[in-house]
């Protein structure tokens, strides 16, 4: 019914416990402390026992702090050791998620599967039908041979008494470029030669066992060291609490940003520069092209359908432009892209004017370790607001609206609003030049990044929102 | 004429209840089933402090005055169709 769910909550908790330590600055001493708090003995655990439960949040944690789950040598390390580490590592790395393998519980591989329900009918429709001969029946019930099957789901479709039952695993579902697979163990690891960094297998975990690994600790060593801090906020942002604008970018000030600059404002030099590039295009005489500021979308360009390669816009996304503006205007600060998207924090590795990443979850949790409530943030504020072609980028058809309100009538749009096995399919016969329009846009996250992996507000809510607040500043 | 009951739903709009999941509540609105559905007003309200006053968890509602911790829509629904049911409209 909504988004959120236990598995989500309990990483918001972990990262405001985090912050709220990290800002006290009892964190050397506390940290090991938190899985302990959080499921006190006595309690009733979610898994086996408490001591499974607080494994997993230890290296929940280890995720937040940065780490690579995989990458541990001693299990005896204990978080504080790790906060040491985090503390001293002068780089980041491009794999922006890693698999808690403590939390991953090996969902039994997708298949289908018959359930009690199954009578044995005289009639065995899911027998007959079966168009690989995997259904057999022992002791007047039905059995699927898993060797044979090919998951075609007929049986299930057949059987009178919905006796069959799919069993999916989550993540790999999810995910629409098949990055994520079981090893022996049947825990998952991601395949980062075929991720397009998306988030969708973070998102539908039921376990939380996908985390992404955050910059919290890089962050605050900025703020230690009293360096300028520039917060470059992602349109979406605008979405994400039910107050002005003003009082959201106040809040995110008295936090410890020096100054905001909207990545909206890059939006609109992308917009400038993709409606050239486009028209000078079809000059030449190319039949199409596609957006290029949805990073997840560039990526399975460039892993799984090369054939639109050339076809990719080359102007840069409005993060790449915004992070130029901060360091022309602010030439010794640390730049913090803070953005509701996975994929956004891998692009941002590659590019040079972008230190770090927050995520909109992070930033919350950062809200609240600070004990800021945006309500009471002052209404006013120094700033002006990009146009709001350019603020649309956060929706689905926005980046078309904007190009179109620049471009000639002979622009035919086409907007592909998520990324799915069936929209990749989609672009393939784009690609092959299947289709009537010259300007394709591509959003990974169906509805844009209104609806990115870590928003707190997300769906029709995040569109009103999003509405509401836009109208305001451009009034 | 006798008097409407309305159930007033009060969510909490503190930092720490919307990031811990009272930023979808108001959704509630939108799954309101039909038979309640002219009968819950939903607005939003102020931290009261519940969050540091009291052991309970976050996201913090008040359906007419009572409050609810770990507020979800579901469990605000139910609630609601509880009162109806048993008449323990207060
Ligand atoms: S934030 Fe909701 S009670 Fe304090």
């Amino acid at each position: 019914m909504t988004h959120s769910n236990n598995a989500t909550l309990t990483r918001r908790e972990l990262l405001i416990q985090l912050c709220k330590l990290l800002k006290e600055d009892t964190i050397e001493e506390q940290i090991d402390r938190i899985p302990l708090n959080m499921r006190p003995k006595g309690n009733q655990s979610l898994r086996c026992c408490v001591h499974k439960d607080r494994a997993v949040l230890k290296y929940k944690i280890m995720a937040l702090l940065g780490f690579n789950i995989d990458d541990e040598t001693d299990e005896l390390t204990s978080l504080q050791d790790y906060l040491h580490l985090a503390k001293e590592r002068k780089t980041l790395t491009p794999k922006v998620m890693t698999v808690v393998d403590e939390a991953c519980s090996s969902c039994q591989q997708g298949s289908y599967n018959v359930s009690n329900m199954c009578k044995g009918c005289e009639a065995r429709p899911c027998a007959v039908n079966c168009p690989k001969d995997a259904v057999h029946f022992v002791k007047g019930q039905a059995e699927i041979d898993h060797d044979v099957c090919v998951n075609c789901g007929k049986c299930l479709q057949e059987c009178p008494f919905h006796a069959i039952i799919y069993s999916p695993v989550p993540c790999e579902e999810a995910c629409p470029v098949k990055a994520i697979s079981k090893d022996e163990q049947g825990i998952e690891h991601i395949d980062y030669d075929k991720c397009i960094y998306c988030g969708k297998c973070m998102a539908a975990c039921p376990y939380g066992a996908i985390m992404e690994k955050s910059h919290i600790i890089e962050i605050f060593q900025a703020w230690e060291s009293k360096k300028e801090i520039i917060a470059l906020v992602a349109p979406s942002i605008i979405a994400q609490f039910r107050q002005s604008v003003p009082k959201i970018y106040n809040a995110i000030k008295k936090m410890g940003f020096s100054d905001i600059i909207e990545v909206a404002e890059g939006a609109e030099m992308t917009i400038e520069h993709e409606t050239e590039e486009w028209s000078e295009r079809m000059h030449a005489g190319c039949q199409l092209m596609t957006t290029s500021c949805c990073h997840a979308y560039t990526e399975l360009v460039k892993k799984h359908i090369p054939e639109l390669e050339g076809k990719v816009s080359e102007t840069p996304s409005p993060m790449v432009y915004a992070g130029k503006l901060a360091k022309e205007r602010f030439p010794n600060a640390v730049t913090v892209f803070i953005g509701p998207c996975t994929a956004k924090r891998h692009e941002a590795f590659f590019v040079e004017d972008i230190d770090y990443t927050l995520s909109f979850e992070e930033l919350g949790a950062l809200l609240v370790a600070n004990n800021i409530e945006v309500e009471e943030m002052n209404n006013e504020i120094d700033i002006k607001y990009a146009n709001s072609d350019a603020q649309f980028f956060a929706q689905s058809g926005g980046v078309s609206r904007a190009i179109i309100n620049k471009a000639d009538e002979s622009l035919k749009e086409e907007i592909i609003n998520g990324i799915d096995k069936t929209s990749i399919r989609q672009l393939k016969q784009i690609a092959k030049g299947k289709t009537e329009s010259n300007f394709i846009e591509v959003m990974s996250c169906e509805g844009g990044c209104l609806a990115g992996v870590n928003s707190l507000i997300k769906g029709k809510q995040a569109v009103t929102v999003f509405q509401k607040n836009q109208e305001e500043i451009s009034s | 004429m006798t008097e409407e009951k309305i159930y007033k739903v009060q969510i909490c709009t503190g930092t720490l209840c919307h990031v811990m999941g009272g930023a979808e509540l108001p959704a509630l609105e939108d799954h309101l089933p039909e038979e309640i559905k002219s009968k819950v007003k939903v607005k939003g309200m102020v931290c009261a402090n519940y969050c540091t006053e009291t052991n309970l968890k976050p996201p913090f509602v008040l359906i007419n005055g009572e409050l609810m911790s770990e507020a979800s829509i579901d469990k605000i629904i139910h609630y609601i169709q509880n009162c109806e049911k048993n008449d323990t409209f207060k």
